[in-house]
């Protein structure tokens, strides 16, 4: 497995696992009290600081149990990255969108905010995924 | 993304060929990845036309002697 094939892994799952300990604790609070006073930002920043102080550690600790041959990126490695950014782009699309009516329609920032998060993980996880399964079973140019 | 590729190659023959030479160092004198490399001859990748003459000139061989199309 290449060095970026490993790294795609590591975002996929820290990416992943951030969103999911977001979601558990703020649907918790979700549960028990109303939306405007749901804290949501300070949840937010620190998950997607984790997400990224992760995947920095989970470099370091693959690499160290598992050293690449390289650890330069090379053409394939970048039209793969092209491919998965490019064939995931709806979810932001579609994200932004809907907070664009949400606005309009007045929603609180609480869903607004979140629904962009979520176009954002969705995103990083498909286009992850995207690029893990081009490395398993291939990329031929169109 | 994964349909198939019509293109096969004989990289694989070639560097037996060439004493043996390791994929690592065919990527190393191709300038990409041993992950590269073993995806162009298991034909999950096509390179392009540049990295396909940087291959075929590694062997000192026309590039019709690396990749083969069915019909050509």
């Amino acid at each position: 497995m290449s060095y970026e094939e490993k790294g795609t892994w590591i975002y996929l799952v820290t990416s992943t696992g951030a969103y999911a300990v977001y979601l558990v604790i703020v649907i918790g609070r979700l549960l028990v009290m109303p939306v405007p006073q749901v804290a949501y930002i300070s949840v937010l920043l620190w998950t997607t600081g984790a997400s990224i102080l992760a995947s920095i550690v989970g470099r370091v600790v693959v690499e160290t149990a598992r050293p690449s041959d390289s650890r330069r990126s090379d053409v394939r490695d970048k039209e793969i990255s092209q491919f998965g950014e490019h064939a995931s782009r709806w979810f932001i699309v579609a994200g932004s969108a809907a907070a664009l009516i949400m606005a309009m329609a007045r929603w609180d920032y609480f869903w607004i905010a979140n629904v962009l998060y979520l176009g954002f993980v969705l995103w990083a996880v498909a286009g992850s995924a995207i690029k893990l399964v081009a490395y398993r079973r291939g990329l031929q140019p169109a | 993304m994964s349909k198939p590729t019509k293109i096969t190659n004989s990289i694989r023959v070639l560097r037996f060929a060439h004493g043996e030479m390791t994929q690592a160092r065919l990527a190393d004198q191709v300038g990409v990845t041993r992950q590269t490399i073993i995806a162009i001859e298991q034909g999950r990748y096509s390179p392009s036309l540049e990295m396909a003459f940087e291959i075929a000139r590694v062997f000192k061989v026309p590039l019709d002697e690396v990749f083969h199309y069915p019909g050509g």
